[in-house]
């Protein structure tokens, strides 16, 4: 029969319909005004005491919070408007104190029972809720550099431990450069370079008054390199994010090309202070453990000369918290982390225990092997020192400023013992630490090493800050103008195509829908850009129907019946509509493939929605056309 | 409503006053570009930007002389949007940590007023710029080309120049509007541009499917009448797809704020030149390479295209 639709494609289209009303759900509910609450210090805890405490204070204000929850990052309270949200902030950093974090946040307002069924909200991109974007370069050269410089003084020890006399060994660009006296001498340093030095491939040269052998980097092994400086750089970075923000913040971090990051923090205005961290730099220390005294002894105020108290690190497992704990350690430094080369996880084939490669390099290696040979059955710890900066303001927020009007600048240095074993024999760059509590722990540790490993140089090569009002406007705006897109687009669709146009109305008002729901699904980034994407699909939606009815209305002009025309408007437009929006795709495709942040989303939003209003328009429209029509005498077409 | 039905224009008639209104429009489109240039944004020149708004309207003049006097001679100061709001650029400086800049120039406008409040800042770096001026071309380029292939494969490689031709002429009228009236040209007006591609080809290839399917049909007529009845019956549809797409462009160029204008603006430009020259355009570059409805036999297609596919294997 003409014009009839199988019950199956009418259930499909209902259950399309059904999921991608409730994924799209979330986003009615809008966002709280909300402020958030986290430990900034050891001393301080979040506890039940915290959220009564402040409760308490804001019920004498006057200050009424919607609800107050506390989770693993702290505290979270929800106000009514901006206004309650950011005297409550002043109240809240009052009472706390300094050990507390503050800051002001909007939580989605997401029932539970959505959340628990997975269905969120979009994410809105920075430039819609207001944020700091950073892209950061890795000085790879210098990274480079630094690995080549260590081949050089590994080539020196290699060969006067293998007593072969050489002129020289230095770096030449990429290279290492050693000269000899002789040829045999050249022909002996091979052979020992060649075997310790997997890496590097040899090449000879006379200059006539040396003999000369220069070592290169393999491709992969510098590919290796730069892999590593990059993956170093961005668990740096993460750990400090992490650590300014206290967790109040969902950084994403990522990798863009061969050398370079993506630093996104939502929310966060304060970008001086994200450059302070996102500048710091972080290195180890091997030392030895003084245990000719206690630290007991040492705690109560006894501190032996040459040696000092530091501690633990506080570590979470789960959701076991192991506390800091003092240690007593030796002033001197057996090794820096600048010549930890490699730090890798691993598990111990003869306890099945977790633990952790370390590697140095040549210098290193040596400092250590001197030092294992006579202290074997003793402890070693390893520190952590990172340096911070830190813009100095004073009460109101301002910048602090010396007398030549330069801002003030403070570095603190933090120092925590990440690490404390026993030495069981002589080694030199190549150990392990074992006896690890567990896998995560390993994990930890070489993650330390590697980050407290001298990081290539990074500097920040583009910023783009949103202020929070600019993206609650941005967001104001674009919604609007896809409402007044839309209602134009409904209007001129009914008044032309009449029922049709309603049918068509009805398709593009799902197809909405449908977008919404994707990307809430796909919790793909919305962007200004974004929106502009989703208005320009309403608009070229219709498309697809106009090119239906234009063909309906010209086979009714050709004498054909009501049915057959309904039938051949829909058979025809059919593989056009399929032309037409492939060519578009492909647009949109090279868009994505090209186009960075905003502009992704902007070919993510178009994409989507040339696919789904080829659903809305060419299938739902049809299922409508076909329960109203199908199979029924019907003399003229409100078309 | 039905207006536009059954018309029966001549259009390839006009195609010599549309070729010289086209060629025109080129020729001063493309001596623009090359006197005037484009007037790019920072997304593309490198430098910082600030966006600065006040509770009320504020003089740019003492904003203008603090920031002189301070390390910034060349900063540029200007109202964006409203009065009450502020538009700081200063371009990328050699030796300078230029991702301090952002910072200082604010503190500079805090001094002047404590109330300001920072909307916005833009800190892109002269590297990056480069390779998006680059990635900007090559993607422009890219999608010419994909589209290029995609249509020689549908249809016929006559085609395809036709449509790339209509393609070139839409993106070279649009870029020529933007430098002739020296509209900032940034990373959203080259995503429009590309929208642009995608809308206008879109158009075309409408018109050239019912052009292909009256070849195969109108056995009688030459090919000027089949273009020609081809144009007329999708006329109507080539009009309200542009209507509707207008609409929301409008909707988007008045409601959508300053950052979107750029965008809109290059849409709406485009949008109506791709109308157009999905017409005139693209047809009349059928015509002028002799199209005729020997090179749409019907018989070949299929077979034709599978035997082209296998042969690449």
């Amino acid at each position: 029969m003409l014009n009839h639709y199988p019950l199956w494609k009418y259930i499909l289209i209902i259950m399309i319909i059904v999921v991608s009303a409730f994924y799209a759900l979330p986003n009615i509910y809008g966002e709280d005004p909300a402020l958030q609450v986290a430990a900034s210090s050891r001393n301080a805890k979040i506890t039940d005491q915290t959220l009564a405490q402040l409760a308490q204070q804001f019920e004498k204000e006057g200050i009424h919070y919607r609800t107050a929850k506390m989770s693993e990052t702290g505290l979270l309270f929800r106000f009514k408007n901006e206004e309650e949200q950011l005297k409550a902030k002043k109240i809240a950093e009052s009472t706390l104190g300094d050990n507390y974090a503050v800051a002001l946040n909007l939580a989605p307002a997401t029932p539970q029972w959505l959340l628990d069924m997975n269905a969120q909200p979009m994410y809105l991109g920075l430039d819609l809720r207001g944020g700091v974007y950073f892209l950061m370069q890795v000085d790879m050269e210098a990274a480079i550099i630094k690995s080549v410089n260590t081949y050089v003084s590994d080539s020196r020890s290699i060969l006067r431990k293998a007593k072969v006399r050489y002129l020289g060994s230095k770096r030449v660009g990429n290279d290492v450069v050693i000269r000899f006296k002789t040829a045999e001498l050249r022909d002996k340093g091979y052979d020992v370079l060649r075997r310790e030095m997997r890496e590097l491939s040899f090449t000879e040269k006379d200059d006539g008054k040396s003999f000369i052998l220069r070592g290169r980097l393999s491709e992969a092994k510098l590919k290796e390199l730069k892999m590593f400086a990059l993956k170093q750089n961005i668990t740096t970075l993460r750990k400090r994010i992490d650590e300014k923000f206290h967790g109040l913040v969902e950084p994403i971090i990522q990798q863009q090309g061969d050398d370079r990051i993506v630093i996104q923090l939502p929310g966060i205005q304060d970008t001086a202070g994200a450059k302070d961290i996102l500048g710091a730099t972080a290195t180890l220390e091997y030392r030895a453990v003084d245990e000719e005294h206690t630290v007991e002894e040492a705690l109560s105020g006894r501190v032996p000369p040459g040696s000092k108290i530091y501690y633990t690190r506080e570590r979470k497992e789960g959701s076991r918290v192991i506390p800091a704990v003092p240690v007593l350690l030796k002033k001197r430094v057996i090794v820096t982390g600048e010549h930890v080369t490699n730090a890798q996880a691993g598990i111990d084939p003869d306890t099945g225990g977790a633990k952790v490669n370390v590697s140095l390099d040549g210098y290193g290696g040596k400092r250590m092997g001197a030092f294992t040979k006579d202290n074997i059955g003793k402890r070693m710890a390893v520190v952590y020192l990172e340096t911070k900066q830190e813009t100095v303001r004073d009460k109101d927020g301002n910048i602090v400023r010396d007398e030549n009007g330069k801002p003030v600048v403070k570095r603190h240095t933090s120092e925590e013992v990440i690490s404390n074993a026993v030495i069981r024999g002589h080694f030199s760059n190549r150990f392990e630490t074992t006896g690890l509590d567990s896998v995560q722990e390993a994990n930890d540790l070489s993650l330390l090493l590697r980050a407290g490993a001298l990081a290539a140089p990074v500097y920040i090569i583009e910023e783009r800050t949103i202020g929070p009002s600019l993206g609650q406007d941005n967001i104001d705006k674009g919604f609007e103008s896809v409402i007044i897109g839309f209602i134009a687009v409904l209007i001129f669709m009914a008044v032309w195509y009449r029922k049709f146009g309603m049918i068509a109305n009805v398709a593009l008002a799902l197809n909405l829908v449908i977008i919404v729901a994707i990307l809430s699904m796909l919790q793909a980034t919305l962007t200004l850009p974004g929106i502009a994407g989703i208005v320009l699909t309403v608009g070229m939606a219709v498309d697809a129907n106009v090119l239906i009815f234009e063909r309906i209305r010209e086979e009714l002009r050709n004498g054909n019946s009501p049915q057959n025309s309904i039938n051949a408007g829909y058979e025809k437009a059919l593989m056009t509509i399929a032309d037409a929006n492939i060519t578009t795709l492909i647009a949109a495709f090279v868009l994505f493939v090209v186009g960075t942040g905003p502009i992704k989303g902007f070919a993510v939003t178009l994409s989507i929605g040339i696919v789904t209003s080829m659903f809305t328009a060419i299938m739902v429209t049809r299922a409508i056309v076909n329960y109203l029509y199908g199979g029924k005498r019907i003399k003229e077409l409100s078309i | 409503m039905q207006i536009l039905t059954d018309t029966h224009i001549k259009f390839m008639a006009q195609r010599k006053i549309a070729m010289f209104v086209s060629i025109s429009l080129i020729i001063l489109s493309l001596a623009s570009l090359a006197i005037r240039g484009l007037q790019f944004g920072l997304d593309f020149t490198g430098g910082t930007l600030l966006e600065l708004a006040y509770p009320k309207a504020v003089d740019l003049g003492p904003i203008r002389d603090e920031l002189h006097k301070n390390d910034f001679p060349d900063a540029v100061v200007q109202h964006f949007g409203s009065a009450s709001e502020v538009l700081v650029r200063v371009a990328p400086k050699e030796g300078v940590s230029n991702a301090q800049i952002s910072t200082q120039l604010f503190e500079l406008a805090r001094k002047l007023d404590p109330a300001v409040e920072n909307r916005r800042v833009e800190f892109v770096g002269p590297q990056v710029g480069e390779e998006l001026t680059e990635t900007g071309g090559i993607a422009m380029l890219a999608a010419l080309v994909c589209i290029l292939i995609y249509v020689a494969l549908r249809f016929e490689y006559r085609f395809a120049l036709g449509s790339v031709a209509a393609l070139a002429h839409d993106v070279i009228i649009v870029l020529g509007l933007f430098s002739l009236f020296g509209i900032e040209f940034d990373l959203t007006v080259l995503a429009a541009i590309l929208a642009v591609i995608g809308y206008s080809l879109n158009d075309t290839i409408v018109v050239f499917d019912r052009i292909r399917e009256n070849f195969r049909k109108i056995r009688k007529s030459g090919a000027v009448e089949v273009i020609d009845a081809s144009l007329n019956q999708t006329l109507s549809r080539t009009i309200i797809t542009s209507l509707t797409t207008l609409l929301v462009l409008i909707a988007l160029f008045i409601f959508g704020g300053e950052l979107i204008h750029g965008f809109a603006t290059a849409l709406l430009a485009g949008v109506i030149v791709g109308t157009y020259s999905s017409i005139y355009v693209a047809s009349s570059v059928l015509v002028a390479m002799g199209i005729s409805k020997e090179d749409l036999a019907p018989v070949k297609r299929e077979g034709g295209e599978q035997e082209e596919v296998y042969e690449e294997v």
